[in-house]
């Protein structure tokens, strides 16, 4: 631990550490270009120059290890003087057009030349002008700003896993560009906006469209996917015009997916503003709350609590599917369901259906198994800590399911159940890599989840997990000192490397407050075939587009949510509800980590608030709610359902439960190999199927690989 | 100034494969580094595909490289075009490079310079219409005691002035290539009027009289 003097203040920091953050540690502020502290370090801005006594010039402390007894000034007249140097000629090529600049107003560069440059220039030639590359739907690129970081080939190459940009040339003429101007085909590519310290890499969709100053900035959560990333979203008035990513280590550290970014200008498309009534004709017509109400109440009248179902789709806050429950038990319903794709996924055990070692715990595993899922798609930044992992440390990774490109390597093992049924018979060489890893993990996936034997690969998993080790609580060896001496304790910390993987925002909560089917209850899958049949007459879809949009001829639906997607085109009544920027709401992510989410804008028209609706609802069917206010709601929400209180916070789940509920002892169809549920990742719900930009993505990315898959 | 320039699609080859003699220098190449470092390669494979392919190297053989180094193929162009040496377009069959470096210009490179532009109206990073000319600006070629120099091919043309630098062309032009060296004729680095240092030392013969029992031994100097 080497102790240092900074400014006159003395730290002491960690070994390995650099100059620095040894000065930050010391509280004092160093201007930085190239240095990030999620990316390697390459030392090449020279932004970071500060005098160290007894050095011959002035060091680049982003790229000096600290060391003991070194005397550091970063304010000091020759640090000043060599920061002041870099700043002036990073500017000797960077263009003055700071006023059509998008970056402008968050820009690391025009802050720091405020703080660290000269007020003028002394450079009279001229600049040199580079061409600009193609980057693809989402990245704009004006070259000429470059100063040559390189942060963004970092990313691309260390984080995203797509080693396709680079700096060609050398000197004056150094390029940042990508392979053959191809568009970075990541799904995290996005993330360089953010990284680039000027305005050569800017947002394609957001370009002048805002200045920074202007927007209302919410801290809310992403719900495009179950990572429950934390996300800053960006409005002027009612419109939300673009979705940042907000630190936190344990999720997505400080990236979000392509789709969680741009996906926002769905949001302004095919949306509900009001409510509908389908006529005598059979076209929705335009009708006021009043009448939609009183359409759904007569429409309820005839019948029986039996014959009624609920399903609520993969986007719904907790407390709308809460508020849904508690009326359709009131109703005398026990057909609810929370699990759209059919996933056999059930209730009640809660190790038995979340990612009970974290997303910041797979940093700690040494072996993984993945089953039928590709992270990838279904959660890019769960991904991007599998391979953050695999960068850092040895770790086996073996995939059974399809054969994709992970960013990381892994031992392909198989297509489907019958590597999975040998992996648990221990015929597998696989079964004793996890057997001999210290924390062994096993991902299983919606897609081998979702199959009609789902449930047999469920209890294949669990048996995996059993055998393989994988859960164990906190452990102490004892190692006696010699001589006397105290002994040493080593402490392994509990570990539970059994994870399912979700891929809707909506799912855990659903299934900790038990939107399932209850006594005598219909699946989901039972009530489309008894809506159809005439069975269910009934059916209430709260913001449920992913079943089949055929209309149900005998049977009056009810669709409430956002967007005029699939699930609207079957109902009978439409009411317009708010999407996940516009009202507040919890949501539960696939660690099983409440969240709060918190509107950044008012819905459209007349739309309103979800549980605001089932509220007033309750109230014209005669079985009125007992909240007022959304704090009530969520009172009752607490006290039935406990785990709800607890606000960010992973609490283990107890893995005895799971292992005592009876799974089934069916076997596994080998016939069918595990495929992933993502056929786009672009396009996965109402809102991104509603985006221009997404459209764009899959123009650009995934239709060429299909047609290329095809021939 | 720019940047490198990569050569057009249309004349892009559609694929590359170096040939059996290039790649039994690849085995030794490659035995050079031990396996997980043979990205190392890269500077040496750039440099026979290039010579193997008229002193280009096409895109194709980017890939090939960086497939069998391991590389990502933006690595290996980073490297391409990093140095002057390697070329991405066609050139000439004579490739001029001229020092127009400090030393080179104080023993005047322009003059040089103008001799090409006169001779074969070329600035730097052109080639000649019939293709035969290409000339690039090079930074300091390492030989500055003969200054200013000229490079065609893998030769060294020295002591140029605008009149050698014609009649050089001129002969280049007619397919010849003039003995290598200094043009002046002067012996290796020694000044141009014959040897200024050491001079009492020599005998009669050029040799000095101690050195004469120690050559054998100690073997002569470079
Ligand atoms: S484009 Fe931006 S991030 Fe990339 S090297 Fe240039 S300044 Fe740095
Ligand atoms: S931040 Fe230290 S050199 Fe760029
Ligand atoms: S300057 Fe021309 S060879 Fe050195």
């Amino acid at each position: 631990m080497p102790k240092l003097t900074v400014d006159g203040v003395e730290v002491e920091v960690p070994a390995g550490s650099t100059l620095l953050q040894a000065c930050e540690a010391a509280g004092a502020e160093v201007p930085r270009f190239c240095y990030h502290d999620r990316l390697s370090i390459a030392g090449n801005c020279r932004m970071c120059l500060v005098e160290v006594e007894k050095a011959p010039k002035p060091v680049a402390s982003c790229a000096f290890p600290a060391g003991d007894g070194q005397v550091v000034h970063t304010k000091s007249e020759l640090a000043r003087k060599a920061q002041k140097g870099t700043m002036e000629f990073l500017l000797i090529n960077h263009p003055l057009d700071c006023p059509i600049c998008d970056q402008g107003g968050e820009c690391d560069l025009q802050d720091q030349a405020m703080g660290y440059g000269y007020h003028s220039t002394r450079y009279t030639e001229n600049k040199r002008a580079v061409a600009d590359k193609h980057m693809g739907p989402l990245v704009k690129t004006i070259m000429t700003r470059c100063i040559h970081c390189t942060r963004c080939v970092r990313f691309s190459t260390e984080i995203a896993g797509v080693t396709d940009m680079g700096m060609l040339n050398r000197g004056e003429n150094a390029e940042i560009t990508t392979y053959l101007e191809k568009a970075l085909d990541s799904e995290l590519s996005a993330n360089v906006i953010d990284l680039c310290p000027v305005g050569a890499l800017t947002s394609k969709p957001y370009a002048f469209v805002a200045r920074p100053w202007e927007l209302k900035k919410t801290e809310t959560v992403d719900v495009m996917d179950a990572v429950g990333s934390n996300i800053r979203v960006d409005a002027r008035g009612s419109e939300v015009l673009r979705v940042l990513p907000r630190l936190h280590e344990d999720i997505n550290e400080e990236w979000i997916s392509d789709k969680t970014r741009y996906a926002c200008d769905g949001l302004k498309r095919q949306r509900l503003d009001r409510p509908y009534v389908r006529g005598a004709d059979g076209k929705l017509k335009p009708a006021s709350w009043d009448q939609a109400f009183a359409t759904i109440a007569s429409n309820v009248k005839e019948v029986s609590g039996k014959q009624m179902a609920a399903i609520a789709g993969d986007m719904v806050d907790a407390e709308s599917m809460f508020a849904l429950k508690s009326l359709m038990t009131a109703l005398g319903s026990p057909n609810t369901d929370c699990r759209q794709d059919g996933t056999k996924l059930q209730a009640g055990a809660r190790a038995g259906y979340i990612f009970n070692t974290t997303i910041a715990g797979i940093e700690r595993a040494d072996a993984l198994l993945i089953v039928g899922s590709n992270p990838r798609w279904e959660a890019a930044l769960v991904n991007a800590r599998i391979r953050k992992t695999w960068m850092r440390k040895p770790i086996k990774i073996g995939v059974v399911g399809e054969r994709l490109d992970l960013t990381y390597d892994y031992d392909y093992l198989g297509a489907g159940p019958q590597t999975l049924a040998e992996i648990a018979s221990g015929e597998h060489a696989f079964t004793q890599v996890l057997k001999d890893a210290k924390a062994p993990m096993l991902i299983v996936g919606q897609g081998a989840l979702s199959r009609a034997d789902g449930e047999a690969v469920l209890a294949t998993c669990q048996a995996i997990a059993e055998q393989t080790g994988m859960v164990y609580d906190e452990s102490r060896t004892e190692t006696p000192g010699e001589d006397g001496a105290e002994p040493t304790v080593t402490v392994t910390p509990a570990w539970n490397g059994f994870n399912v993987l979700h891929t809707a925002a909506a799912r855990v909560a659903g299934l900790d407050l038990g939107f399932v089917p209850g006594e005598g209850g219909k699946d989901v899958e039972a009530i489309l075939k008894a809506a159809k049949s005439g069975g269910v007459k009934f059916l209430y879809l709260l913001a449920a587009d992913e079943i089949e949009a055929k209309a149900f001829p005998n049977c009056f639906v009810v669709y409430q949510g956002h967007h005029g997607d699939i699930g609207a085109q079957a109902a009978d009544v439409v009411l317009p509800g708010a999407a996940y920027t516009e009202k507040d709401g919890l949501y539960v992510n696939t660690e099983g980590r409440v969240q709060l989410g918190v509107g950044a804008a008012f819905p459209p028209g007349e739309a309103r608030a979800d549980w605001k609706i089932l509220r007033a609802l309750s109230n014209v069917l005669g079985q009125t709610l007992p909240y007022d206010t959304l704090e009530d709601l969520r009172m009752a929400l607490n006290k039935a359902h406990p785990v709800f209180t607890g606000l960010d916070v992973t609490e283990s789940a107890d893995w005895s439960a799971f292992v005592e509920m009876s799974l089934t002892d069916g076997k596994m169809d080998d016939t069918v190999p595990f495929a992933s549920p993502i056929e786009n990742f672009y396009m996965t719900d109402p809102i991104s199927r509603s985006s221009a930009t997404m459209a764009a993505c899959t123009e650009d990315f995934v239709v060429p690989k299909r047609k290329a898959a095809a021939s | 100034m720019s940047g490198k320039h990569i050569a057009d699609d249309s004349l892009q080859p559609e694929s590359f494969e170096f040939s059996a003699e290039s790649e039994a220098k690849i085995t030794t190449i490659l035995a050079k580094y031990p396996e997980p470092r043979k990205a190392s390669a890269v500077m040496p494979l750039l440099d026979l595909a290039q010579r193997q392919h008229d002193n280009w190297i096409p895109m194709a053989a980017i890939d090939v490289i960086a497939a069998r180094l391991g590389m990502a193929r933006i690595r290996v162009l980073e490297v391409a075009t990093f140095y002057t040496m390697y070329n991405l377009e066609p050139v000439g069959a004579w490739y001029l490079q001229a020092c127009t470096t400090t030393p080179c210009w104080l023993r005047g490179s322009n003059e040089m310079m103008r001799a090409i532009k006169d001779t074969l109206g070329l600035d730097n990073h052109q080639r000649t219409e019939d293709g035969r000319f290409t000339l690039l600006e090079v930074e300091c070629l390492g030989a500055c005691c003969n200054a200013p120099i000229l490079q065609v091919n893998d030769d060294f043309y020295e002591d140029l002035d605008y009149d050698s630098t014609v009649s050089l062309i001129e002969s280049l032009k007619k397919g010849e290539a003039p003995s290598v060296g200094s043009v002046k004729g002067r012996q290796g680095s020694m000044s141009k009027d014959g040897p200024t240092s050491l001079v009492s030392l020599k005998d009669k013969d050029g040799v000095p009289a101690w050195f004469q029992d120690q050559a054998a031994s100690v073997g002569g100097d470079d």
